[in-house]
C-alpha cells in the first residue's frame, strides 16, 4: 500500500449529498473516509453493491463532483484546490470509460466526432491530426478505420463499448476510471472487453481505477481490490490475496453470493440477512454489522478501521477470529 | 403418464420487419414437469425471452405473432389448455389462474399508485372470486410467505417505499397469488445486487419444494442456472442449440457454443492463474448474428473453431447424444 510515489493519491474523501431545493429528506453519507493509494502504472478495482459509493469515487477523483471534505492528489498535485482551467488542463491526463455503451454515445455524432471532441476541447493539433489520432484509437481497440463516419446504432452493444474506450485513448491519457466497463455486455463479450483493456493498459501503461459490481469480474484485470460497503472500505488486498484468503466478513459473503457455475457446488452458499441499510441512516459503528453473521455488540460501540493482517491486506473489521 | 405442465412444440415465433417477416425463435420443443425448474439460457437475441413472451402470450401484436407450433400447459384442475389458438378473454383467465409471471424489473411490473397489498389481492379477487376482505388476508399471508417482515405494514405501502429486493419478494407473492402450476420467471434476479440475488434464488426454490410448481426460468446468467435449475436449454440466434439436465450438460456440454459459454464464464479463483500465466481470458470470437442476416446452416458457425463445410449447408437437427441430452450439432460426437 504504502508505495513511495502513488499517481493517485486519496485521503479521508468524504461525499454527503444534502437535500436540495427540489429534493427533500435526510443527508446521504454516500462516501465517508476513503483513503486509497494507487502506484503508476497500476489497476486498483473498486468492488461493492449499489449504495456503496463505488461511483461516487469515481466521479470525486476526476472531480465530476465535488466532495465534501478529504484530498485527491494526482502526481503529488491536489486537484481540488484547482481552478477550472487548471482542472481543464488536467482532465487531459484523465478519462471516463461508462457501463451503458447505448447511452453514452450520442446518436447524432458520427463515431469521428465523438473521438475527437475531446481533442477539440483541448484544442490539441490540426484536423488531419486529429483524425490520425482518432483512427489510431479505432485500431487499439480493434476496430475497423471505416467506423470513423459511422454512427452508433450501426454497432454492436460490445462494438460501442470500444467506441467508449476509444474515445478515452484519444487523449492519451496517463489515467482512466473504468465505471462498470462490461455490465451491460453478454458474457462472450465481457471476457473479450476485458482482455483489451488489460492489453491497453500494459501497453500504454495507464494507471486505471476499475469499479464494478461484480468481484468475479475484476479478478483478471485489478492488481488490488477494494471493498466497499456503505460509503466505507471494508477491505483493501492484492487480488491474489484477496481472492484466497478474504478477511472481512462482508467480502467473505460477497464471494460465497456470487452463483458458481457449477452444479456440484450449490447450496454451499452463505446467505446474508435483510436489506442494505439506507446510506441516509447507517448503523452506528461498523455499518456491516446488522448484516454481519458475525457481529458482536462492541461492532456497534466503534467504527473499525483498517488494519493491515498480512503484507498490504487490510480489513476494516475488529474480530481476529473470524475463519477465513 | 401425467402430461407436462408446460409442452412446447415446434415454436416459431416471428417479427414483421421492414415488411419481411423475421424469425425471432424456430424449433423450439419443451417440456416442464410438475416441481421441475428448466432454465432457459442464452445471450442478448437469442430468443428466450420472445420464448417465454409466445407462452403468456404477450408478443407485441403489432409486430409479432407465433406463426407456427404448439403451447399447451397443465391447469390446476387437471385438464390440458392449448394456448396458441385461445382468444384474449380466454387466455387472461388462463393466465391469471395457472401461470404466475416475474420479471426483471421489479418496479416497472408493480403499479406505483396502488398498494402492495392492493395488487397482490387483484388477482386473487378476479380470478378466485374471494372478497376484497378474504383477499387482503390472504395477500398479507402471500407476504408472510415470501419472506416480508412486518408483512401486515408492507402491504400498506406503496412500491417506491420497498427495497428492491422487497419489491421482488411482493412480484413474486403476487404471481404466486392463484397457486398457479406454472410460474414463469423472467430473469427476476439480473436487477438486483448478489447478495440480494441469493436470497430470492433461496426463496424460489423454497417455494417450489411447498407448492409443486414448475418453473421456467429465463437467464443470462449460467451461475444461476447452476443454482436453481433440473434442466437447461441452450439458447443462440432463436434455436434450442443443446439442452439436458444441469449436471450432464455442466459436466460435458455437447455443443461447441454451450462451451465455448461455459468457458467465458469468469471463476473465483482462476482469474489469478491466467493473469500469472499471460493468458488471455477465454473467449468466443465475433459477435451474435443479426436475426435478420441469419447465416445458411448452423447459425454458430461463423464463431465456431470447429466448423466445417458441412455445417455451412444444412441447420442441423436436435442429435440424442444420451438418453436425456440433445445437441444441435453435427460434430457432438468429437466433443
Amino acid at each position: 500500500m504504502n508505495a513511495p510515489d502513488p499517481y493517485l493519491s486519496v485521503r479521508n474523501l468524504t461525499k454527503h449529498f444534502a437535500p436540495t431545493a427540489f429534493s427533500r429528506g435526510p443527508v446521504v453519507k454516500a462516501l465517508q473516509d476513503i483513503s486509497f493509494n494507487i502506484p503508476r502504472g497500476q489497476v486498483v478495482g473498486l468492488v461493492g453493491e449499489s449504495g456503496s459509493g463505488k461511483t461516487t469515487i469515481g466521479r470525486s477523483v476526476l472531480r465530476l463532483i465535488e466532495p465534501t471534505s478529504g484530498e485527491i492528489r494526482f502526481d503529488g498535485k491536489d486537484i481540488l484546490t484547482l481552478g477550472a482551467g487548471d482542472l481543464r488542463r488536467q482532465r487531459r491526463n484523465m478519462q471516463y470509460i461508462f457501463q451503458d455503451p447505448f447511452a453514452s454515445l450520442s446518436p447524432r455524432m458520427t463515431i469521428g466526432q465523438i473521438l475527437t471532441e475531446g481533442l477539440d476541447i483541448q484544442r490539441i493539433g490540426n484536423r488531419a491530426e486529429r483524425r490520425a489520432r482518432a483512427e489510431k484509437a479505432l485500431a487499439a481497440v480493434e476496430l475497423p478505420v471505416d467506423a470513423y463516419d459511422r454512427y452508433a446504432h450501426e454497432f454492436s452493444g460490445g462494438q460501442r463499448q470500444r467506441i467508449g474506450i476509444a474515445r478515452a485513448l484519444t487523449l492519451e491519457p496517463e489515467f482512466i476510471v473504468a465505471d462498470e466497463p462490461v455490465s451491460a455486455l453478454d458474457v462472450s463479450i465481457q471476457a473479450q472487453v476485458i482482455n483489451l483493456l488489460r492489453d491497453l493498459q500494459l501497453q500504454l501503461g495507464l494507471t486505471m481505477l476499475f469499479i464494478s459490481h461484480d468481484l468475479a469480474v475484476v479478478e483478471y484485470i485489478c492488481d488490488t481490490v477494494i471493498v466497499l460497503y456503505l460509503g466505507r472500505i471494508m477491505e483493501i488486498a492484492p487480488a491474489a490475496s484477496l481472492y484466497a484468503r478474504p478477511q472481512h466478513p462482508y467480502t467473505q459473503a460477497l464471494l460465497s453470493a456470487i452463483p458458481s457455475p457449477d452444479p456440484r457446488k450449490r447450496s454451499k452458499r452463505q446467505i446474508l440477512k435483510g436489506d442494505i441499510p439506507s446510506p441516509a441512516n447507517p448503523p452506528s459503528g461498523c455499518v456491516f454489522r446488522t448484516r454481519c453473521p458475525h457481529a458482536i455488540e462492541a461492532c456497534a460501540g466503534v467504527v473499525p478501521g483498517l488494519r493491515e493482517t498480512e503484507a498490504g491486506h487490510l480489513k476494516a473489521c475488529i474480530r481476529d477470529d473470524i475463519p477465513a | 403418464m401425467e402430461a407436462p405442465i408446460l409442452r412446447i412444440a415446434g415454436l416459431r415465433a416471428v417479427f414483421r420487419i421492414a415488411g419481411r417477416d423475421i424469425a425471432a425463435v424456430q424449433d423450439i420443443d419443451l417440456e416442464i414437469g410438475s416441481g421441475e425448474t428448466v432454465a432457459l439460457v442464452g445471450e442478448s437475441g437469442s430468443g428466450k425471452s420472445v420464448t417465454s413472451l409466445s407462452i403468456m402470450g404477450l408478443l407485441a401484436k403489432k409486430i409479432g405473432h407465433i406463426a407456427d407450433g404448439h403451447i399447451s400447459i397443465r391447469r390446476r384442475d387437471g385438464s390440458v389448455t392449448e394456448l396458441t389458438g385461445l382468444d384474449a378473454e380466454q387466455l387472461r383467465r388462463v393466465r391469471g389462474n395457472d401461470i404466475g409471471m416475474v420479471f426483471q424489473e421489479p418496479m416497472t411490473s408493480l403499479n406505483p399508485v396502488y398498494t402492495i397489498g392492493e395488487q397482490i389481492a387483484e388477482p386473487i379477487r378476479i380470478h378466485l372470486g374471494k372478497s376484497h376482505r378474504e383477499a387482503a388476508a390472504e395477500a398479507v399471508r402471500l407476504l408472510t410467505q415470501v419472506g416480508i417482515p412486518d408483512p401486515k405494514r408492507r402491504a400498506q405501502q406503496y412500491p417506491h417505499e420497498l427495497s428492491g429486493g422487497m419489491r421482488q419478494r411482493a412480484t413474486i407473492a403476487m404471481a404466486l397469488a392463484c397457486n398457479p402450476t406454472l410460474l414463469i420467471a423472467d430473469e427476476p434476479t439480473t436487477a438486483l445486487d448478489v447478495t440480494i440475488q441469493a436470497q430470492i434464488l433461496d426463496l424460489l426454490a423454497d417455494l417450489q419444494a411447498e407448492r409443486g410448481m414448475g418453473i421456467l426460468f429465463v437467464t443470462h446468467n449460467l451461475g444461476v442456472v447452476a443454482e436453481i435449475a433440473d434442466r437447461v436449454a441452450v439458447m443462440y440466434a432463436g434455436r434450442i442449440v443443446e439442452t439436458g439436465p444441469v449436471s450432464e450438460v455442466f459436466a460435458r456440454p455437447r455443443h461447441p457454443y454451450t462451451i465455448g459459454l461455459m468457458r467465458s464464464v469468469p471463476r473465483l479463483g482462476q482469474a489469478t492463474a491466467l493473469k500469472a500465466a499471460g493468458t488471455p481470458l477465454p473467449t468466443i470470437a465475433g459477435n451474435v448474428p443479426s436475426l435478420a442476416m441469419l447465416p445458411k446452416g448452423c447459425s454458430f458457425a461463423p464463431r465456431c473453431p470447429m466448423a466445417i463445410d458441412a455445417c455451412r449447408a444444412v441447420v442441423p437437427p436436435l442429435f440424442q447424444v444420451s438418453p436425456t441430452q440433445a445437441s444441435r450439432c453435427i460434430r457432438w460426437e468429437e466433443l
